[in-house]
């Protein structure tokens, strides 16, 4: 019996360990090709061992100015990434969680038809309905702007569902209580709805940070000014640049690529603890 | 002062359900009144009414002179304790019970003094920074009326306040809320489906069935003096016992014995009522019983019994008596303690 739980439990954990090498392992040579020179890079591959060039690549692309108009740093592209990415998922949960509100909670003509007219845009990803989307947004004058990239991406069927869906689950009697209890439907919200929904709001922010982290079609489309360039848009920039006899820096584009990672990961690892104490917490 | 009217109020949902069928009542001041009828007769409708949660369809609700029906919940001056305790998960205990004073811009001493005043009464004192899933059922409860008590309205509003908790506690917090109403003096109006917390809990009793109001009066007339056949197998346990018989001449003739002194009531099928603790058991009785089943319960004990032509009655004894089944017993009725309802309306008529 031992013997035969320990081979289990040994064959689990091989199982594990080939699960996450197989994960790890890419991820692994970006990061030791970006310690390497380009003409290495070029030469023998990707590498699987460290070399030293290290601070010398991460520093360059961080701070030397680069791209098709020398004009960006990686950092500055992080901070656009990041203001992106963050006005992605705070507007999305915003507009989304006001919009089931007045779902759930105001009975107005056509209210179901509404939601399911906004739950059927889910049908229609971005790249469906993109050169409409960029000649409203050209018209408005709101090319090369940070209001331009997150503005119109903001509403979310998506969210609006989740958000519907959690608020339906909240007891009426609660609803009820706050009314006896004098609080109009703007207090009630704020009050009551807005902390219960702590969770639902982390999960969403989780996910919607990423996806909007992650944007490439639409900073591409809507930002010919370098200074509004995403990292995501960096990368494959730092590897178009062929001017002359240089060779395309490999190693800054692998480095740019674990850059973009980070924050989405940190992001991820953070709110996943806050949104796990959330759920142990999550008393409606 | 507070004295609520309730003039032909009715209620009918949007899908048609005739939920409430004209109900005229008078909640008095300082009184606790509570509805009781089984589930569905329309109880918690009619307090959602009065709470301002459900519209009224027609009809007149007053309270102290002036007419209610279309003021807003919130300045109605009402409190409620839900069935589920409805407290704010994500609040403390003091943050659950300041909240309504805070949107009334109670200044902030005010409120301190009245959420610990609360507390001091319902024993929350050491609760206060809690939040309600760190609480026992009984203490959400306590909590709820804590919610209620501070903010000193007019009139309170129980909906089936206890049904959520063990029996045992139930029967102690049915004790502490009848104290607690005694002890404040505000206006109540208690819902229940369960008879025995409604006898124990309030001054009066409205019965309500089917949407309508049976009958309305103290404990003790409700059960003495049943209005209706409804009124007299829904209120006491065990139930009465009700057999069919017909008045004729002024004699009442009911399964097989003829019971003379019914002369003010006309000839007509009638239902008889009789308690199960009326029945006398004496030798020279003319109804003889065989006796089915046993049920000790202590203090008293209960008889199934069979008459003759095979109907079923129960009768309560003192415990400890020693009757066995199979047993023939002897009993009469002393007829001033006889339930006579028509058959067809089953409304009292003696
Ligand atoms: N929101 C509603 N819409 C339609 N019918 C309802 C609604 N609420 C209650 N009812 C119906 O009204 C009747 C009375 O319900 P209710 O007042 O909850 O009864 P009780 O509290 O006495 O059990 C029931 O037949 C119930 O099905
Ligand atoms: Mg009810």
């Amino acid at each position: 019996m031992k013997v035969l739980w320990v081979r289990y439990q040994l064959l689990n954990h091989l199982l594990l360990i080939l699960g996450v090498a197989f994960l790890a392992l890419p991820l692994w040579m970006v990061f030791a090709s970006s310690t390497h020179d380009p003409a290495t890079i070029i030469r023998d591959g990707m590498q699987l061992g460290l070399s030293d060039q290290f601070f010398e690549t991460y520093l360059g692309v961080l701070t030397e100015k680069k791209g098709f108009t020398e004009q960006v740093t990686a950092s500055m592209m992080m901070i656009n990434s990041m203001i992106l990415g963050v006005g992605f998922a705070v507007g999305k949960i915003i507009v989304s969680m006001t919009a089931a509100y007045a779902i759930v909670y105001f009975r107005f003509p056509l209210g179901t038809l509404l939601f399911w007219i906004i739950f059927t845009t889910l049908l229609l990803p971005l790249e469906v309905r993109i050169i409409p989307s960029y000649k409203v947004v050209a018209d408005l004058g709101m090319l090369n702007s940070y209001s331009g990239l997150i503005i119109p991406l903001i509403a979310s069927a998506t969210g609006t569902f989740y958000f519907r869906q959690f608020f339906r689950s909240v007891p009426d009697e609660l609803l009820e209580a706050a009314k006896l209890d004098g609080a109009g439907a703007w207090k009630f919200f704020i009050d009551i709805l807005l902390p219960l929904s702590r969770t639902m709001m982390a999960a969403l922010f989780i996910i919607m940070f990423v996806v909007g982290w992650n944007q490439y079609l639409w900073p591409l489309l809507m930002t010919t000014d370098e200074s509004y360039s995403t990292i995501v848009l960096g990368i494959k920039s730092v590897m178009q640049t062929i001017d002359g006899n240089r060779l395309p820096e490999y190693n800054r584009g692998f480095a740019l690529a674990i850059l973009a990672l980070i924050p989405p990961v940190l992001i991820v690892i953070l709110f996943q603890r806050w949104f796990i104490k959330g759920l142990l917490e999550s008393d409606k | 002062m507070t004295t609520l009217t309730l003039n032909s109020l009715q209620k009918t949902y949007a899908n048609g359900t005739h939920a409430v069928r004209g109900i005229d009542l008078e909640i008095f001041d300082g009184e606790l009144t509570v509805f009781v009828g089984p589930s569905g007769c329309g109880k918690s409708t009619l307090l959602r009414m009065i709470a301002g949660l459900e519209e009224i369809t027609s009809g007149d609700l007053m309270l102290d002179g002036s007419r209610i029906n279309d003021v807003e919940p919130a300045h109605r001056d009402v409190a409620m304790v839900f069935q589920n305790y409805a407290l704010y998960p994500h609040m403390t205990v003091r943050r659950n019970m300041s909240y309504a004073l805070q949107n009334r811009k109670v200044p902030k001493a005010e409120i301190d003094r009245r959420v610990v005043e609360a507390a001091r009464i319902l024993q929350l004192d050491e609760l206060l920074e809690r939040k309600p899933a760190q609480l026992s059922g009984g203490q959400r409860q306590r909590v709820a009326m804590g919610r209620a008590i501070v903010r000193e309205p007019k009139l309170f509003l129980f909906d089936e306040p206890l049904s959520n908790l063990d029996a045992q506690l139930r029967a102690q917090m049915r004790v502490d809320i009848r104290k607690l109403q005694r002890q404040l003096r505000v206006t109540s109006i208690f819902v229940t489906h369960d008879q025995i917390e409604a006898m124990t809990v309030g001054d009066r009793l409205a019965v309500l069935n089917n949407g309508e109001l049976e009958q309305i009066g103290t404990p003790m007339e409700v059960y003495s003096k049943p209005a209706s056949e409804f009124v007299a197998s829904f209120i006491g346990s065990p139930r009465i016992n009700i057999v069919s018989g017909e008045v004729k001449a002024g004699t009442l003739h009911v399964d097989g014995f003829e019971l003379p002194g019914f002369s003010q009531i006309s000839d007509q099928p009638v239902k008889v009522g009789i308690r199960p603790e009326d029945f006398v058991l004496e030798s020279t009785a003319k109804m003889s019983l065989q006796i089915d089943l046993v049920e000790e319960l202590g203090s008293d004990e209960l008889l199934y019994c069979v008459s003759p032509t095979g109907l079923d009655y129960r009768i309560r004894r003192p415990g400890g008596s020693g009757h066995k089944v199979g047993e023939n017993i002897t009993v009469s009725v002393i007829s001033e303690k006889l339930h006579l309802f028509s058959s067809q309306s089953g409304k009292r008529l003696n």
